[in-house]
This record gives structure tokens, C-alpha cells and sequence, in this order.
């Protein structure tokens, strides 16, 4: 299985055999000053930070919980909150959902089944750039390319990333349009399916729609939750798109403040970093909460074969 | 550290296990045939709707691509992909509408991402070693520490590092960028060189250990020539993602000397009160470029590369 299989069952990482510990720990040495350094220092370092008011040029000074209770009265806060639960509950089933569609529709033997791949996939891997960003940002713009399709049809669109009531869907959009990685690994489920089992299920008379509910779904369970928890994890962290389509502000009036584009506005356009580490671990408790969640509620819906 | 990875890794762990099945389950070649002989209506709806979605998909890009050999002033007037005559004129006008021309900036790209190609194939294959083939105290521990970093928001760590980097006077240079990989922090690839050498029989480690070699020799004479298919899709993958990273760049290098392709294409657009959007496209198509090539070249050996990983 995944990463996340393997954190389910660790006990496959068993020691068998003699120790090496002198030699394991050359071999980990640069993982380890890495862990220390980059890693979980900083995290520390950011969990100090946040009880503190520190611009970088003075000495942090210690705060208490100031920084903590700031965020209660925080209103561009509570509306990036706002903006990025949208983006993810709206973007995350939706981009799945098309992926597992068109996963099921490629996974019957179609022809030019690595050419149709290729075409999913590609916007995946050109997603996240700030080309594709600019692209949007023209498409959707007042003359931009989806108005000028919209012409045609005596349609007058709006300016969508002018437009506070639309822009946050040109980006749901694009999440939505990169569903080919989440699809490649649907596949890749599917493939994993015995045929015997749709053979046993033919000979006792199933037809498609019940093979795929008592067999494809719920042997695909445990990719959908994979999916779903690294998407959630994934979609919350979106910034690239945001700021480069607002150009760094979020706006239209705040209407793409995504959580992590004011983090950045904190920390590093106002150099408020006791405040952006508070933020940071708000952040990091969120999503840590979502994925526990995501694992409490897997018990009920997720099947596992073995 | 992994900005925009989380989506691509499912890819890699997705794909492997997909091409493998390929590989492994001839049968399936047998079910397809007699399912188009039987329903050859049902097939060409079926390849109608793939089409349909795959145009509607990758329109934007060809879109965007065309457009970039369009006058200016037709971009924001033509919704089709007709040409007349490749104009050039936004690539000469885009190219040098910046403070240096843009292959400075690209070159200032290449730079991080080699560093981080090298980064991650040293430290993470040494790393990956270690956990598929020694037995250490603590191992599971180490281990689960390892996959739970690869779920880490950057954003609880870039706060305190800007504040380390900037006190060692790293800012505005390509180390924070690339010293994190040096020290194997892109934890994703470790787990993918760890699923590949699970793969390599380990008959040939004890072959290896009765010839006298010990573990530095295994490791270098036997074990890194055979994952040579997880080198270069960590290669692959190291490149795409450095070359598309935005946030640690626009972060860690704030002067116009030291801007990578990103961080130049955006200051383009937002400098300009007016924007030359013939310009700024064909500027767009020219930094995915190099994204497009090795999507172009590397797919067959990325996909095969990873296939024998057993990501999944």
C-alpha cells in the first residue's frame, strides 16, 4: 500500500535479523541532522514563536496567548477560514469524483488507454506553476477566452476573478481540473481487482451496476480514502493559484484569501511572525483534526481485504 | 520541502502499481477484446465522451500555446486555435522585457534544480538503505516519523527557517532551497527508493556480504546500480517539482538578481499596468517548456521506472 498503508500496518517494518546500528546511523546521518535542523527544530522554533511578538528586527518578546486570542477578533482570519473550508469541500469531491468516473470509464480495456493517461494527467503536472496560474488569470479574465466562447452564444459573462462572487470557483475549477493524479492511482486500484472476482460474480448472475457495488466499490475503498486524505491535506496548502490570480492580494474583496496566502501576508509582508507561527499551528491542528477524523470515520465506510 | 508535491506523490505510488499490473495480468488483454466485439456502440460512446473530456481538459493549453504566436491585440478576441502565420513578436518582446533577459532566470532555476536533483538521489537513497535493508534499534519508530513528514504542512516550518536562514545570511542564495534535500527532507522519495529496493531479491546483499563487502560497498557496488529506475524517477520528480515551486522561492529570494522562472513570470504580470498578455503567454509557454519536454521524454522511463518500485 501507500504511505498511509504502511502507517496502518508498521508491523512489516520489523527488525529480522542482526543489528547494524553503526552502520544504519551513517547511512541516516544526513535524514537525521535534516529531522533535527529542518524539520523538527523549526517546528519548535514556530510553537515558541507563536507565544511571541517578533518582527525579525527586534528580539522576540514574549506575548502569552495574545497571539492566540488575537485570531478570535480576526476578520480576515475567520473569512480566510471561510474561503478555504469552501475550496476544499467543494473542489475535493468534486476533482474525485470525475477522477474515479473517468478511472472506471479507462479501466475497461478502451484503446489508447495511455494516450487518454497522458491527456489526464499532463494538467496535474502543470497545475500548480505559475504559468498555469496566468493562464487562468487571461481565460477568465473580462475579454478573457471563456467570455469570448460565451459571446458566441449571446452570453455576457461576468469578469469571474474581477468578480468576488465568482473568482473562488475559477480556482475551485482549477483544482477540479487536476484530477488526473488522483485518477492514475484509482486506476491503479482498479487493476489491482482479481478478475475471478467479476467471474465469480458473472456466473451467479450479477450484472455491471451490481458487480460495481458489491465488488469494484468497496475493494476501492481504502484508494478513495487515500485519496481523500492526502486531496484534504493537499487543498488546504493551495497558494500558488491564489496569490498569483489575485496578484498577493486574495481579492476580490478577500474572496480568495486562502488560508495560507494570509499567513504569508502576516509573515512576510508585515514581518508579524510571532503571529504567522501561531497561525501556522492553527493551520497544522486543522488539518490534523480533519485527517483524524478522515481515520475515526474510515472504521464505518472503508473496507479492508486483508 | 513539498509545497506542491502532495498531489504528484499519489502518482507515483498510483502508477507503479498500474503499469506492474499491466505487465503482470495478461488476461486482461483477452476480457477487453471480446467486451468490444460485443458492444461496439457502447465503445464508440464511450471514446466520444473521452474525447470530448480530454478536449475540453487540454484546450487551455493549446489555447495559450497558439495564442502566444497571435498579435497582441487578438488574444483577447479570438476563442479559436486557427493560426495565421507563427508572429514572433511576443517571444522577442516577452524575452527581453525584463531587467535581464529571461534564460538568466531559467538559469537561475536550472541551478536549484540540479542542486536538488543531487540532494535528493544522495541523501534519500542513503536513507532509503537503511530502512529497507538494516535492522537498527527504534527502526519502526523512525520509520512512521519518516511517512508522517511527508504529510507536513510546509507552513509551520517556513516561519522559524526564514528567521534561521536569514541569521546565517542564506537569504537571497540558492541554500535554503537546496540544503534542506542535501539532508534527505524530501522524505516522499525516501519512501519510494525504500518500496524499491524491498523489490531487489536480497540474495544478492548476501552474495555480495560472502565476497567480504560490507554495507557502504553493498550499498554503492550493488544496490544503487539496481535502482537505477527510482534514481531517475526521483530525478524526474525533483525536477518538475523544483521547477514548478513557487512558495519557498518567492520566500527565500526576494532580490531581482537571484529570481527563478516563476518568481520572474509573476513579477512580469503584476509589474505592468497594462498588461502585454501576447508577451506574458508566450513567456508562460516558454518556462513550461522544460516541464513539457521531460513529460514528453521521461514518460515512457518514468512510468516504467517507477513500475518495478511497487509503490503501492
Amino acid at each position: 500500500m501507500s504511505a498511509l498503508g504502511e502507517l496502518r500496518n508498521l508491523k512489516g517494518v520489523k527488525n529480522k535479523g542482526p543489528q547494524s546500528n553503526k552502520a544504519a546511523f551513517f547511512f541516516l546521518l544526513p535524514w537525521f541532522v535534516g529531522l533535527l535542523a529542518i524539520t523538527f527544530g523549526p517546528m519548535l522554533a514556530s510553537l515558541v514563536l507563536s507565544f511571541t511578538d517578533y518582527n525579525l528586527l527586534q528580539p522576540p518578546r514574549w506575548a502569552g496567548l495574545d497571539n492566540f486570542v488575537r485570531m478570535f477578533t480576526d476578520e480576515r482570519l475567520h473569512k480566510s477560514l471561510g474561503v478555504t473550508f469552501l475550496y476544499v469541500i467543494v473542489s475535493v469531491p468534486l476533482q474525485l469524483g470525475l477522477a474515479l468516473l473517468l478511472a472506471i470509464f479507462l479501466d475497461r480495456g478502451v484503446r489508447g488507454l495511455s494516450f487518454y493517461r497522458s491527456i489526464f494527467y499532463l494538467p496535474s503536472l502543470i497545475g500548480g506553476s505559475v504559468a498555469i496560474a496566468v493562464l487562468w488569470r487571461t481565460i477568465f479574465g473580462t475579454e478573457g477566452l471563456v467570455n469570448q466562447v460565451l459571446a458566441l452564444f449571446g452570453i455576457d459573462g461576468p469578469g469571474w476573478i474581477s468578480d468576488p462572487s465568482t473568482a473562488l470557483s475559477t480556482l475551485i475549477l482549477l483544482n477540479v481540473w487536476t484530477f488526473g493524479s488522483p485518477m492514475v492511482i484509482f486506476l491503479a486500484g482498479l487493476r489491482q481487482i482479481p478478475t475471478s472476482y467479476y467471474e465469480a460474480a458473472s456466473v451467479d448472475g450479477a450484472r455491471r451496476w451490481r458487480k460495481f457495488r458489491s465488488i469494484t466499490l468497496p475493494l476501492l475503498t481504502p484508494i478513495i480514502f487515500f485519496n481523500l486524505v492526502l486531496q484534504i491535506i493537499h487543498s488546504f496548502q493551495t497558494f500558488t493559484q491564489a496569490f498569483v490570480v489575485s496578484g498577493g492580494t486574495g481579492g476580490p474583496a478577500d474572496s480568495t484569501l486562502f488560508y495560507s496566502l494570509y499567513l504569508y501576508q502576516r509573515g512576510f509582508g508585515q514581518f508579524d511572525m510571532g503571529y504567522a507561527s501561531a497561525l501556522a499551528w492553527l493551520l497544522v491542528l486543522i488539518v490534523g483534526a480533519c485527517t483524524a477524523v478522515n481515520f475515526w470515520a474510515s472504521k464505518y465506510w472503508v473496507f479492508y481485504d486483508d | 520541502m513539498m509545497t506542491n508535491t502532495t498531489i504528484e506523490q499519489e502518482l507515483a505510488t498510483g502508477v507503479s502499481a498500474l503499469e506492474r499490473r499491466q505487465d503482470r495480468a495478461p488476461h486482461r488483454g483477452h476480457r477487453k477484446t471480446v467486451r468490444r466485439a460485443t458492444y461496439p456502440v457502447r465503445a464508440i460512446l464511450k471514446h466520444l465522451a473521452l474525447i470530448i473530456v480530454a478536449s475540453l481538459m487540454i484546450y487551455p493549453v493549446l489555447w495559450m500555446v497558439i495564442s502566444s504566436f497571435r498579435p497582441s491585440d487578438e488574444i483577447l478576441r479570438n476563442p479559436g486555435l486557427s493560426l495565421e502565420g507563427f508572429n514572433l513578436d511576443n517571444y522577442v518582446n516577452g524575452w527581453t522585457a525584463f531587467t535581464e533577459p529571461f534564460g538568466f532566470y531559467m538559469i537561475n532555476s536550472l541551478v536549484i534544480v540540479l542542486g536538488c536533483i543531487v540532494g535528493n538521489l544522495v541523501a534519500c537513497s542513503m536513507a532509503a538503505y537503511a530502512f529497507a535493508r538494516l535492522e537498527f534499534r527504534g527502526k519502526r519508530w523512525w520509520f512512521a516519523i519518516m511517512l508522517i513528514t511527508i504529510m507536513l504542512p510546509i507552513h509551520v516550518l517556513i516561519v522559524p527557517q526564514y528567521v534561521m536562514f536569514s541569521q546565517l545570511g542564506w537569504i537571497n542564495t540558492i541554500w535554503p532551497l537546496v540544503i534542506p534535500k542535501l539532508l534527505a527532507t524530501d522524505a516522499f522519495f525516501i519512501f519510494l527508493m525504500v518500496q524499491f529496493i524491498r523489490g531487489i531479491p536480497r540474495e544478492l546483499d548476501e552474495a555480495a556480504r560472502i565476497d567480504g563487502a560490507g554495507h557502504p560497498r553493498t550499498f554503492l557496488e550493488v544496490i544503487l546500480p539496481l535502482m537505477v529506475p527510482a534514481l531517475a524517477t526521483t530525478t524526474i520528480f525533483t525536477f518538475i517539482w523544483t521547477w514548478n515551486d513557487f512558495y519557498s522561492q518567492l520566500i527565500f529570494l526576494t532580490s531581482p538578481d537571484n529570481y527563478t522562472t516563476p518568481i520572474a513570470l509573476r513579477a512580469f504580470v503584476d509589474q505592468q499596468s497594462r498588461t502585454d498578455w501576447g508577451a506574458v503567454l508566450a513567456m508562460s509557454v516558454v518556462s513550461l517548456l522544460p516541464v513539457f519536454l521531460i513529460f514528453l521524454l521521461g514518460q515512457r522511463f518514468l512510468l516504467r521506472g517507477i513500475a518495478t518500485t511497487g509503490g503501492k
